[in-house]
C-alpha cells in the first residue's frame, strides 16, 4: 500500500460519520435509475451492510477513543452541523443499520409476492432514504438537523407503509401521516422553544446554556411539547393507535424493518433531549417526568398484552405485543436510574432483535399461506418446522425465559423497580411478562396441535433467503441472553454516562 | 478425565445421545438402544466419576459463562445434587427399558420425539442438580418445564391440549412470578445467588421479610406442588405413563422439592431459619398439603389421579423436613428425594403395566386382576409399602429422620401429621393391592371363547412392562439396608 493510498484510507475513514448519511441518501436515487428490481435489491444490499459495518467501526472507534465529534463541512460546533456520536448513539446505529441489513437481505422473495416487480426500484430507494433519516435522527449532534431527518424517515415510511397489498395499507398510511405530523409539529416546536431560550441549536451546547438559564416556563414547556412529540413516534399509550394499523398492512419486510428500527430511533430521541438536554434533575425534579411516564408504561405493558391476546391476525397480534414492549422501554427511562435506563436502553437493542425476527417469520408465513390470521397457523409445525421453530424461540424470549434476550431485560427492569423501592411495580412487570406466554401459545397451540383443513394449500418450508435472516436474527436473541457484554455493558455504559454517574 | 469436565459432560451427556436417537430413529430397536447406552453411560458418569469426590468430601465445580455481572452460569456439585443426578439418571435406564414395553405395547405414536424430548428433560433435571446458583438452577428449571410440555401433550389430543395449558400456565406463572422475584430479591440483599454452605442472606434480610422471600421461593417453585399451586401434577396424568413415572414421580417434581430444600439450606441456611423461625408458617402449610391431599387420593378411582395426588402429599414431606430447620429434619427430606423416588414410580410402572396388560384405568374395575397379573401386582405391594413407610423398605428410614427432626425442632404435631399421613397411605394405597389380590374377578361376558379358557392362567403384560417396576420394587427393599450411605453423602450437606 503506498503512503498516498493509506491517507486516503485513513481520511474516507475520519469522513465515515458523514458517509452513513451521505451513502444511502445518494444511493436511494441510484436505486431509481437502475430500475431493475434485482440490480437495485443489489445496491442496497451493498449499501445496507456497507452502513452496518460502518456502524461497527464508529462503535469500536467510541469504544476506545471515546465521544466522536464530526464538524460537517469543516464548520466547527456549536456554529456549524455537528455530528457526536458517543455509547448512546453507537449503540442505537449499530441497531439500526444491522436490522436494516438483515431484512434487506430477507426482502426480494416476499416482495416479489406483495409488490409489483416495477415498483421494487422505487421501494428500495424508500428504504435506502428510511434508513437515511434514521441514521442521521440517531448520530446528528444538532437539534434542528433531528427533526428534518425525522421528517425525511416518516416520509418515506409513509409512502413503504402504503405500499401494502390491502386498501387498508392506504388508510393506515394516512392515518400515521397524520399522526406522525403532529408528532413531528411537537417535536419542531419543543426544539423551537429551547431555541428562544439558549440561541443554539447544538445538543452539547443547549445542555449547558440550559443549565446556566434554570428551569423557566418555556423550558419546561418545551420538554412538555418534545416527550409528547417523540411519544407520538415511539407510540407510547395512548398515543400509540397508529401503530397497530400501520404494522398490520404494511407489507411484511416493512413492518420488520420498521418495527425494530422508527420506535427505537424516536425512544433514542427521548433519552437523548430528557437526561443530555434537560438533564435527570430538571425532568424528574421540575417535571416530574417519571410520574407521567411511570402509570403510561405500566398501562402500556398491560392494555397491548391484553389487546393482543384477543387478535386474530398474528401480525397485528405482535403489533400491540409491540405496544406493550415500547412500555417497558418507557419504564426504564421512568426509573431515572442506571438499572432502569439500562434495563430500557438494552430491550431497546432486545426487543428490535427479537420483533424483527418475529415480524420476518409473519413474512414467511404470508408467503406460504398468504394469510397471518391464526387459522392460516394450523399445522404450520409440521409444514413448516424450521419457520415456526424460530417462532417458538423469539416468543419464548418476548415472554422472557432465561438465556435469551427477553429475561436479561426483564432482569435489569426488575432490578430497577426494586432498587426504586417500587416492588409493587416489580410484581406489574413480571405479571404483565406472563400475558406474553397466553398469546404466544395461543399461535403455538394451533401451529401444532391443530390439524389443517382438508382444503389448505400443499405448501412447503419457507425459502432460504428468508430462513437464513430469520435465523440469525433467532440466534442473537439466544446468543445476546447469554453473551451479554456487548449489549448490557453498552447499555449500561450509556446510562452510567447519561445519568453522570462514575464507571 | 477430570471430574470438574464429567461435571459438565453429564448436563449435556443427554443432549448428545439425541443426535444418536434421530439418527437411527427408522430402527426402533437401535433408537431404544441409543436410549439406554446415553441413559447408562450417564449413571456410570456420575457414579464412577462425580460419586467419589463428592464422597471424599469435594466440591466439583465449573465456570461456563458470567451471563450478567455476578450471575454466573456455573455447576458445583454438592451431595444433595449429587443424589437427586444419580436418581435421576438411574431411574433413567429403568424407565427407558419400560418405555419401550410401553410404547410399543400400547401402540403410542411418535415415539421418535417421545425419546428426544425426554433426553431433554433428563439434560435439565441433572443441570437442576447440579447448578451452582439459584440463576444456573432457575435456567434448568425452565429448561424442564419446556421440554416436558410436548411430553404431557403427547397425544395431541383436546384434552392433553387443556392439560399442557395447566401445566404451563401454573409452572410458567409461578417461576416467572414469583421465583424470579425472590432470585432478583436475593442478588439485591446479598449481591449474589450462588449456594453457600450455612447460606447467603444471614444479616442481609430480616424480619418479615425474611418470611415473605421464603413464601416466594416456596410457592414459586410450583414444580414442588405445594398447595395452592397443585394442579397442575393431576392435570399431567395424561402424559404416556413412563412420563408420568420417571418425570412426574421423579425428575420434574423431585426438581421442585430439591430446589426448595437447596434454597432453605445452601440460600437461607438452617441456623437463620431456627433462629428467626421464619420457616415455620411453611411447616404448616407442607402439613396442610400432606394431608388435604392424601384425604383428595382416597376420593379418586382413577388410579393415576390416585397415584398423582399421593406424589403432591409426598412431596411435602420434603418441603416439611426442610421447613422444620433441624438436622435431622433436612436429612430426612433429602433422602426421601431417593426413597419416595424408588417406591412412586414403581407404582406408576405398574400403573402403566396394568393398562397395557389388562387396559383397566380405574381401581374399581381391578378386582381380580391380581391373580391375573401377580408379579405388577406384587410389585404394587412393595412399592406401596415404601411409601407408606414401613419396614423393611427405603421409604421407613425417610419417615424415621423426618420424625425426628420433627422431634428435635419440639413441633409434636408434625410427628402427628406424619403420622396420620402414613394410616391415610394405607388407606389410598392398600385396597388397590386388597382388590387385586383377594376379590374374584367379575364374569366378564363380553369375553367369550379363548380369554374364556385362559381366564384363569397368569395374563402379564409385555416382559418389559413389567420387569421394570419388579426391579424398582425390589430397589425399595434395596435401599432399606443403604441408608447408612445416603446418611453419610447427606450428612457433608449441614458440614462446612
Amino acid at each position: 500500500m503506498t503512503g498516498g493510498e493509506a491517507d486516503l484510507l485513513t481520511r474516507v475513514s475520519d469522513d465515515l460519520p458523514a458517509l452513513q448519511i451521505a451513502v444511502p441518501l445518494l444511493s436511494a436515487a441510484v436505486c431509481l435509475l437502475v430500475r431493475r428490481p434485482r440490480a437495485a435489491w443489489a445496491v442496497a444490499m451493498i449499501v445496507a451492510w456497507g452502513s452496518f459495518a460502518s456502524a461497527c467501526v464508529l462503535l469500536s472507534r467510541v469504544l476506545h477513543g471515546g465521544t466522536i465529534s464530526y464538524a460537517e463541512g469543516g464548520w466547527q460546533p456549536p456554529w456549524g452541523i455537528e455530528l457526536r456520536i458517543d455509547l448512546l448513539n453507537a449503540l442505537v446505529l449499530l441497531v439500526v443499520t444491522g436490522i436494516c441489513a438483515i431484512v434487506l437481505t430477507a426482502s426480494p422473495r416476499s416482495l416479489d409476492q406483495e409488490i409489483w416487480s416495477e415498483n421494487h426500484h422505487k421501494f428500495y430507494a424508500l428504504y435506502l432514504l428510511c434508513m437515511t433519516g434514521l441514521a442521521g435522527m440517531t448520530i446528528t449532534g444538532d437539534a434542528f438537523n433531528i427533526f428534518v431527518f425525522l421528517e425525511i424517515s416518516s416520509l418515506s415510511s409513509y409512502a413503504l407503509i402504503a405500499q401494502g397489498t390491502t386498501r387498508r395499507a392506504l388508510t393506515s398510511s394516512l392515518q400515521y401521516l397524520v399522526m406522525g405530523t403532529i408528532g413531528g409539529t411537537f417535536i419542531l416546536l419543543g426544539i423551537g422553544m429551547i431555541y428562544m431560550v439558549t440561541g443554539t441549536l447544538n445538543i452539547a451546547d443547549m445542555a449547558l446554556q440550559l443549565a446556566a438559564v434554570g428551569p423557566n416556563r418555556t423550558v419546561l414547556v418545551a420538554l412538555a411539547c418534545i416527550g409528547v412529540g417523540t411519544g407520538i413516534k415511539l407510540a407510547v399509550f395512548p398515543l400509540h393507535i397508529w401503530l397497530p394499523n400501520a404494522y398490520t398492512y404494511a407489507p411484511a419486510i416493512v413492518t420488520a424493518f420498521l418495527a425494530a428500527t422508527a420506535t427505537k430511533v424516536a425512544y433514542y430521541v427521548l433519552v437523548r433531549f430528557v437526561f443530555s438536554v434537560f438533564g435527570e434533575p430538571l425532568a424528574f425534579g421540575e417535571l416530574r417526568l417519571d410520574a407521567v411516564l411511570m402509570p403510561l408504561a405500566i398501562a402500556a405493558m398491560f392494555a397491548g398484552s391484553f389487546v393482543a391476546i384477543f387478535q386474530d391476525d398474528i401480525k397485528r397480534m405482535l403489533a400491540y405485543s409491540s405496544v406493550a414492549q415500547i412500555g417497558y422501554m418507557v419504564l426504564g427511562l421512568s426509573f431515572a436510574s442506571v438499572s432502569g435506563l439500562t434495563g430500557g436502553l438494552v430491550h431497546l437493542f432486545n426487543h428490535a432483535i427479537m420483533k424483527s425476527g418475529l415480524f420476518l417469520v409473519m413474512a414467511a408465513v404470508l408467503l406460504r399461506m398468504g394469510s397471518t390470521r391464526l387459522e392460516a397457523f394450523a399445522g404450520l409445525g409440521r409444514r413448516m418446522p424450521i419457520t415456526m421453530a424460530a417462532f417458538v424461540v423469539a416468543g419464548l424470549s418476548l415472554i422472557g425465559v432465561p438465556l435469551t434476550v427477553g429475561f436479561v431485560s426483564k432482569w435489569y427492569l426488575v432490578m430497577g423497580a426494586l432498587e426504586g423501592g417500587l416492588w409493587p411495580v416489580a410484581v406489574l412487570i413480571l405479571l404483565s411478562s406472563l400475558l406474553a406466554l397466553v398469546y404466544i401459545w395461543r399461535v403455538i397451540e394451533v401451529a401444532y396441535f391443530r390439524q389443517p383443513p382438508d382444503d389448505a394449500p400443499e405448501i412447503g418450508e419457507a425459502p432460504a433467503s428468508m430462513l437464513v435472516p430469520t435465523w440469525v436474527l433467532v440466534g442473537a436473541t439466544v446468543f445476546f441472553g447469554v453473551f451479554t457484554s456487548l449489549s448490557v455493558g453498552l447499555a449500561s455504559a450509556a446510562a452510567r454516562m447519561l445519568l453522570g454517574v462514575e464507571l | 478425565m477430570t471430574v470438574e469436565t464429567a461435571v459438565g459432560l453429564a448436563v449435556v451427556w443427554p443432549l448428545l445421545g439425541i443426535p444418536l436417537i434421530l439418527l437411527v430413529r427408522r430402527w426402533p430397536n437401535l433408537r431404544e438402544a441409543a436410549s439406554l447406552v446415553t441413559a447408562t453411560s450417564l449413571f456410570a458418569m456420575v457414579t464412577k466419576v462425580i460419586l467419589p469426590a463428592v464422597m471424599a468430601g469435594g466440591r466439583p465445580r465449573l465456570d461456563i459463562v458470567e451471563v450478567l455481572p455476578g450471575l454466573q452460569l456455573a455447576f458445583e456439585v454438592e451431595p444433595l445434587g449429587m443424589l437427586f443426578s444419580m436418581v435421576a439418571s438411574g431411574l433413567w435406564i429403568v424407565t427407558t427399558l419400560y418405555a419401550i414395553g410401553y410404547m410399543r405395547g400400547h401402540h403410542e405414536e411418535n415415539q421418535t420425539r417421545f425419546y428426544v424430548w425426554f433426553a431433554l428433560a433428563i439434560s435439565g433435571a441433572v443441570g437442576v442438580a447440579f447448578a451452582a446458583n439459584v440463576f444456573t438452577l432457575f435456567v434448568f428449571y425452565e429448561a424442564i418445564t419446556l421440554s416436558t410440555y410436548p411430553l404431557v401433550t403427547h397425544h395431541g389430543t383436546e384434552a392433553a391440549k387443556k392439560a399442557g395449558r395447566v401445566y404451563l400456565g401454573i409452572l410458567m406463572g409461578t417461576s416467572v412470578g414469583l421465583l424470579l422475584f425472590a432470585m432478583v430479591w436475593t442478588y439485591l440483599a446479598a449481591g449474589t445467588t450462588e449456594f453457600q454452605t450455612g447460606g447467603i442472606l444471614a444479616g442481609k434480610v430480616g424480619g418479615w421479610q425474611l418470611m415473605v422471600l421464603l413464601a416466594l421461593y416456596a410457592f414459586g417453585t410450583g414444580k414442588a406442588a405445594l398447595m395452592p399451586f397443585h394442579r397442575w401434577l393431576p392435570a399431567a396424568m395424561v402424559a404416556p405413563t413412563p412420563v408420568s413415572a420417571l418425570l412426574h414421580a421423579v425428575a420434574v417434581v423431585k426438581a421442585g422439592v430439591f430446589t426448595v430444600l437447596k434454597v432453605l439450606v445452601y440460600v437461607f441456611g438452617i441456623d437463620l431459619l431456627a433462629s428467626t423461625d421464619a420457616s415455620r408458617w411453611l411447616t404448616w402449610a407442607a402439613a396442610f398439603t400432606i394431608l388435604a391431599a392424601s384425604i383428595i387420593a382416597l376420593t379418586k378411582d382413577n388410579l393415576k389421579a390416585r397415584l398423582a395426588y399421593s406424589t403432591v402429599s409426598q412431596l411435602s414431606y420434603i418441603v416439611l423436613g426442610g421447613a422444620l430447620a433441624t438436622y435431622a429434619g433436612v436429612l430426612g427430606g433429602g433422602m426421601h428425594i431417593a426413597m419416595h423416588a424408588m417406591g412412586k414410580i414403581t407404582l406408576f410402572f405398574c400403573a402403566g403395566a396394568i393398562l397395557v396388560g389388562a387396559h383397566k384405568t380405574e381401581i374399581s374395575d381391578m378386582d381380580g386382576l391380581g391373580k391375573r397379573m401377580p408379579f405388577t401386582f406384587g410389585a404394587f405391594l412393595l412399592g406401596s409399602l415404601s411409601v407408606i413407610g414401613l419396614p423393611p423398605m427405603g421409604g421407613s428410614w425417610s419417615k424415621w429422620y423426618l420424625m425426628l427432626g420433627a422431634l428435635e425442632a419440639e413441633q409434636m404435631f408434625m410427628m402427628a401429621v406424619l403420622m396420620a399421613s402414613s394410616l391415610l397411605s394405607i388407606g389410598y394405597l392398600m385396597p388397590v393391592v386388597a382388590r387385586g389380590f383377594f376379590r374374584d374377578a367379575p364374569l366378564e361376558h363380553e369375553h367369550e371363547h379363548e380369554s374364556d379358557r385362559e381366564g384363569s392362567g397368569i395374563r402379564e403384560a409385555p416382559l418389559l412392562c413389567v420387569l421394570p417396576p419388579v426391579l424398582t420394587g425390589i430397589g425399595c427393599v434395596v435401599l432399606f439396608f443403604f441408608a447408612e450411605d445416603l446418611y453419610l453423602l447427606l450428612a457433608g450437606m449441614l458440614m462446612p
